[in-house]
Formats: C-alpha cells, structure tokens, sequence
C-alpha cells in the first residue's frame, strides 16, 4: 500500500511542510485555536449528530442498529480553479452519460461504430429491455449524478465511478456544512467559502422541471408539479437522507404501500383521498420498482408503475436503466464514450482498467494482484473488493480462485496513490485519504453541480478505503469562491 | 398528508400516552408496597396494576408470582412484554422516525431523545432504588414531547391528529382504570369510613395524577361518588371522560374544518360526547359503573377505528 505522507500528494502541505494556498487562511485560525476546546467541539459535533438522528443502518448488523458516520471537523478546501476545472469535466462526463443512455436504449449507434462490444451489454442486468425505445419526459435519464474524484497530484483529479442510479451521500454534504457553521461560524467570515444549502431548492426546480406530459400545467389546483421521494422505508440505510431530502425540498415522502395506479396515473393516499404525483424522486432500486415489470414480490415499489410512465403519466428520477451507465464493465469504456458523444477529448481522466474478461488483462492482473485493486463489476459500497498490496496470502489466493472462476465479474484497477488530507486526532492533524462526490443535477433548463459535495475519509491510517460502511467517514468540503 | 402520516403521528402519540399511563401505575403499586407490610395484599395490588395494563395474561405465561421488582420489570423492559414502556417509547420514536417531515425538529429530537435515554436507563434491570429515576423519566419524556407539540407545531392536520391519539389513548386509560377499581367506589356497607376505603380511593386517583386536584377541589374530604364524577364528568381535570372528550370534539372540528367536512366519526363522536356531556353521576350508578364504563370503552375503541377509517390510515 501506498505509504501516508510518502509518496502522495497532500492537499494542505507542500512537500516541504509549508501551507499550500488553499489552506492558508485555514491553517492560520487552526493555529490559533486552544486545542483542548477543539478536543472539546469534536466531541460534541457527535453528539449533536446523534440527538438529530443524521444515523446510517448498516447491513449485517443488528437489524435496528443505527450509527453515525463519523464526522471530521477539519475541511477539505477546494480552490476556485480547480474546481472550474472540475465542473467542466463533471458537465462534459454527465452529458455523455445521457447521450450515451439515450442511445443504448434507442439506435444503440455507439454498438453499431464498434467503440462499444455488444458483449458489454449481453448478460448485464443493468440493461433494461423495458426501457428500450423509451425517451424519459424531457429527455433526461439521470437527474441526479454523483460522481466519484480520486486526486493523485497537483493538477490530476480521476474519476473513480459515476454514480448514475441513486447516488447517497447529499444529506451529510449539509449536515456537515451546518454543523461546521454552528461549531465554528467566525471561519466563515475570514474566509469565503461558496454555499451549499440551496442544494435542496435546486433539486426540487431541477425535478420540477422535467415534469411527464400529463402534468396539466397547474389546471389541476396545483401551481407546480407535485413531487415525491419515493422511500423503501425506515429500515433502509439511506433513510435519514430521503426524510431530510423530502422535508428541505417540501415533498411528501412516500412508500410503496402510500402508493397506487388510479386513472392512469400514480397516486398517494392521502387523508382526504388518493392525490396524483407528476415527478417522484426514487430512492428504491429498478429491481424493486415494479412488481408487475421487475421483482414480482417487491412490496417497496408500486405495480403498474412502469405503464404509467411509458404513457407519459410520471417522471421517474433516476430514470430506470441508468444503471448501465454506471457498471464497472460500462467504466472502462467511458474515455470513448466521452468522446464518441461531445466529440471533445475527456477533460477528467478515468482510472486505468483491465477487464477480466479479456483473456490478456487477466493473466496480467493475475500475475499483478498483489499490487492491484479488483472489484466486482457490479458490486458497490467497498463490498467485494481486493485491495492487493493490503491482502494477505490467503486472501490474495482466495481472490485468485474467484477471478479464474469467474473472471467476466472482475475489473482491476492499479492502487492509486490518494492525496491526503489532514483530520483532527487527539494528536493533532494527520493526513488520510480522502475522495469527493459531487453532486450534479440535470434537467432540460441545464446542468447543475453544487459547489462542495462529499468528501469521504479513510480515518484509520494508511487505509484507501473510504466507504462509510467500511468505516470511513466524513468532511465539509469547501469551495472557496474567487 | 399521507394516511400513513397521518396513522405515524396519531400512534406515535398514542404509544407515548401510553408509557406515561403505565408508568403512574407502577408508581401507585410501588407506593402501595411501601405503605403497606402485608405481602398477600401487595402482590393483590402488583396483580391488578397488570389487569389495568391488559397485560396480565402475557405476564402468567413467563413468571409466577406477583413480586414488585419482577412485576415492574416486565411492566418497564422484558423482551417478552410488547406492551413495555421500552417497547412504546421505541414504537413512539419509530412512528416519529417514519413521519419526520410532519414533525417540527424539537418534536422529533425530544422524542429522540427521549428515547435514547429511557433506552440506556433500562439497559439493565431496574431495582427499588432507581424506579424513581425511570418513572420520572418516562413522564419527563411525554412531558416534553406534549410541550415541543404545543410550542412549535402549526395548528394543522399533523397537530390535530396528534392530539386526537393522545386523547383517544387517555380516555380509554382512565375508564380502564376506573373500572379495574369500579367496586372500591360502589357503596358498601361493611366499607364505608374504613382506612381501607380510603387508601383505595387515594390510591385510584394517584394512578390518574388527580390526588392532589381531588383534595384541593373537595378540602380534603373523600366520597365514592365524588371521586367518580371527578374522573368521569369534571370538566376541568385534564384526565377526566369529559375534559378528553372536548378535546376530541375541538381537534376533529379543526380536521373537519380544514378538510372541508366531516366524516362518520365525526358523527360517532357527536354522539358519545353529547351523551357524556348530559349524563349525571347519579345516572351513571344508576346504569351501573362497571356497564357504563365498558359502553364507554367500546363506543372510545369504535371512535378511534372510524378515525383511521375515514382518513386513510390503511390501505
């Protein structure tokens, strides 16, 4: 594994020790702070996170257990250059991203120029044929994006994953913006960092924007379409999130069983009766969406919902089907997919990849797997995944079975040398790994990225994993305005 | 709002009322037992403390004996009691958790609160010595919950049906209790000015909160039929029949009012409440407490059904 403070870049530090600019400001007030009332604040930031219930539940724990995503109080600061460097890529990728889900699902013209193989797409569950043919209301597919920044340098920002589906994560974007404000407010006067509480405002626009054709344009007593975050319930991991989602966007926030199909469209029981949704913010997964088109025994999702929304009835964010754009096998492809559909070269780098199922890459990740990252093409969340250089020899030998098993599972990508950033320990600032997800927001008026997003941390030293459910945490992510 | 929203809040409510009427009555068992040597006659009172929560059945099937400590244990924590005060604190603060976006903040954190620390207090068994701390506890918890009701919500649908649970809850957990007890009111000749009828009477109006509002409106002086009227009819003490019929009556005219009609409850609670609001005491001992009482508890269940009914709480 890479070695901390060795060969990687820190954000905060030149190699000589000195403060980059970007932390300058920062550093100064930290510098000037009593440490014991900073030991202090750090307790009670988890405290306070508690009391209001901003809590995860992780899968194959207790059932109920909730916890807390471990916050850090030390910011990750962006400049103002950079980040209008990254926004452009971000814009460049997410409009491929569509374009890219507008073909697939109609000529499939990128299969047809041999930039993509058929192969890609033959036995991936993420390709629905039920949207084949289909265009969403106002031609968008993923309304929300997040993509996943890795940084290995000064200039060299890569994407690790885009997040095409139900990216999670916005909530503590805010969370940790608020409390760093009520921990710490004097820092935002020294030091102009841009906003990121309208997220929720821009959301509801950008949602309310791509309102389906059986909007009646307000005629309904209505004024604006009627949006909801569709919820698989409080058990569900995410929950905290699609509550605080619902509340900031003024939503209702609803569950499969509120649900149902009356008169073509889809409806909510509410007190006085079932009430019709024009745009619903799905938080539940395509397999669970529709009993009558996907899993026939989900009861998270509401049947019938996949012919509302191909009569123009409802608009579902994320379109269903965006999952494609998001696999590991689609990832490696995504430089060409760039540039077949904006005709620019990619501004963002994608990680180098080897693909299993070519017969030339896996003897080469075979014979490099000590040194490698392999995960599964379709697994998420830091589940599954070999970290080589941190492997031991059973494990490593373990994982080999399983790729010459099953090789078309596997990509593998080279351990990257993550910059660092520093968090706050009792000993002081450390450096640790870190990677951002910004998050972008697409409707027919434009795109949106808020200025920030989320910047996850690997607390224990050394470690790349950055996974809240592998025992990461979380930062305020700055941008600093001009 | 939603139905199901709707059913969250109500029942969220409800569940708080509930830990709260629990916890009086294990504190009445546990100031009997301190009063009184004679162990026959607390376990008599540990006994009838579980009849008035209904759960008496669940406690026989895993515990013999009525011994307090084990009593107020199942009462307050046993994994094998659903109606624990643990389980309704966790029920309140789930139904809360599932209707967030109807709450105010300071509703949902007291009630989070709340429940995080009534949860770590009954981490372990409770003995005599702290049970004043958790009881108190508990009724700080719907205590506070009722205030951040009050002091932060819009007077809305999510208000209304609040209250409506509340009260609902309240109104069948005084007449519950009432009628566990109905035959130390009746008049009984070998009773009357006994001690005994007096700690009974003391001890019914300790398990509704109204011991000291009792003494105060009458001087100090008890009589069956007194006490009766006071938890039925007295318009004034907020646990009474009546008093949580009102509240009934204004919470539903402020749902029918912003939903533009009425509904079959509506007309149900006409009925019953008009019928409370014109009945005498006399005429209550005339009809006999204990049949007025379990018409009472009926017509209240047959209430709260219709509600959920009408506004969709369920598919």
């Amino acid at each position: 594994m890479t070695a901390t403070g060795g060969t990687n870049y820190d954000e905060m530090l030149n190699e000589d020790g000195s403060v980059r600019p970007a932390y300058a400001d920062f550093r100064k007030w930290y510098d000037s702070q009593d440490k014991a009332w900073l030991k202090r604040q750090d307790a009670e930031a988890e405290r306070f996170f508690r009391r209001i219930g901003i809590t995860f539940n992780v899968y194959g724990n207790d059932a109920a257990e909730e916890r807390l995503i471990p916050f850090d109080m030390i910011p990750r600061i962006i400049t103002a250059r950079e980040w209008r460097k990254l926004t452009q890529g971000i814009e460049q990728r997410v409009r491929a991203l569509n374009a890219f889900l507008q073909d697939l699902y109609h000529r499939q013209e990128i299969i047809r120029s041999g930039r993509l193989p058929i192969s890609a797409l033959r036995n991936n569950e993420a390709f629905l044929s039920q949207m084949i043919g289909m265009t969403p209301p106002g031609g968008v597919y993923t309304h929300i994006v997040g993509i996943d920044l890795v940084r290995t340098g000064p200039e060299e920002f890569m994407v690790l994953e885009d997040n095409a589906r139900t990216p999670s994560g916005v909530s503590y974007m805010l969370e940790n913006r608020e409390t760093m404000m009520a921990m710490f407010p004097e820092l935002f006067t020294r030091i102009p960092v841009r906003p990121v509480s309208d997220y929720p405002r821009r959301l509801a626009r950008s949602l309310r924007a791509c309102a389906p054709p059986a909007y009646d344009g307000g005629k309904g007593g209505g004024t604006r379409p009627t949006v909801a975050v569709l919820t698989p319930g409080i058990y569900n991991s995410a929950y905290f999130e699609h509550a605080f989602l619902a509340d900031q966007m003024g939503a209702e926030l609803v569950e499969g069983r509120d649900l149902r199909v009356v008169d073509g469209r889809v409806a909510m029981r509410t007190t006085t009766g079932y009430k019709a949704i024009d745009v619903i913010y799905r938080r539940v997964d395509d397999d669970y969406l529709d009993p009558l088109s996907f899993q026939p025994d989900s009861a998270l999702g509401v049947s019938g919902i996949m012919d509302v929304y191909r009569a123009g009835g409802i608009t579902i964010a994320n379109a269903p089907g965006t999952g494609i754009a998001d696999d590991k096998a689609i990832y490696s492809y995504m430089p060409e997919i760039v540039e077949f559909y904006t005709g620019e070269k990619p501004i963002l780098a994608n990680v180098p990849t080897w693909r299993c199922s070519e017969s030339d890459s896996l003897a080469y990740v075979l014979d490099n797997l000590a040194e490698l990252v392999v995960k599964e093409v379709h697994g998420s969340g830091g589940y599954g995944m070999l970290i080589g250089p941190a492997a031991s020899k059973k494990e490593l030998a373990d994982f080999e079975a399983k790729l010459r098993a099953r090789p078309d599972n596997y990509i593998a990508q080279p351990t990257l040398s993550l910059s660092t950033v520093p968090i706050f320990t009792k000993e002081g600032l450390a450096p640790r790994h870190v990677d951002l997800r910004p998050f972008v927001l697409v409707s027919p008026e434009g795109i949106d990225i808020t200025p920030g997003g989320l910047t996850r941390v690997a607390l224990k030293k050394g470690s790349l994993v950055v996974n809240s459910s592998q025992g990461g945490g979380t930062k305020d992510s700055w941008v600093l305005d001009e | 709002m939603l139905g199901r929203a709707a059913n969250g809040v109500y029942w969220m409510s409800r569940y708080l009322e509930r830990a709260e009427n629990t916890a009086r009555l294990i504190d009445v068992g546990f100031h009997l037992a301190l009063t009184r040597g004679n162990k026959h006659s607390q376990d008599e009172e540990w006994k009838s403390v579980l009849t008035t929560t209904g759960l008496v059945g669940n406690y026989c099937r895993v515990h013999g004996g009525f011994n307090g400590p084990q009593v107020f244990n199942f009462l307050l924590r046993d994994k094998d009691n659903p109606g624990s005060v643990l389980a309704m604190v966790e029920n309140a603060r789930t139904n809360a958790r599932m209707v967030r976006n109807s709450l105010t903040n300071a509703v949902w954190e007291t009630t989070n609160e709340g429940w995080m620390h009534l949860r770590d207090l009954l981490a372990r068994p409770v003995r005599e010595t702290n049970l004043g701390e958790v009881l108190g506890q508990i009724r700080r918890t719907g205590t506070l919950v009722r205030g951040a009701l009050e002091g932060t919500m819009l007077r809305n649908e999510v208000f209304n049906f609040s209250r409506i649970g509340t009260f609902i809850e309240r109104a069948d957990s005084t007449a519950r209790i009432l009628d566990v007890k109905y035959y130390v009111l009746l008049p009984s000749a070998a009773w009357v000015g006994s001690s005994l009828d007096n700690v009974q009477w003391d001890t019914l109006l300790r398990s509704v909160a109204g011991n000291r509002a009792y003494s105060w409106l009458n001087a100090g002086a008890m009589d069956s039929r007194g006490i009766a009227r006071f938890l039925i009819l007295d318009g004034q003490f907020p646990r009474s029949l009546v008093f949580c019929y009102d509240k009934l009556r204004s919470n539903m005219a402020g749902l029918a009012k912003e939903y533009g009609g009425e509904t079959s409850a509506h007309a149900l609670l006409r009925a019953t409440g008009g019928a409370l609001q014109e009945t005498s005491i006399e005429a209550i001992f005339e009809m006999g407490l204990h049949e007025f009482l379990q018409d009472f508890i009926g017509k209240t269940s047959r209430l709260g059904s219709a509600i959920a009914a009408d506004y969709r709480f369920n598919e």
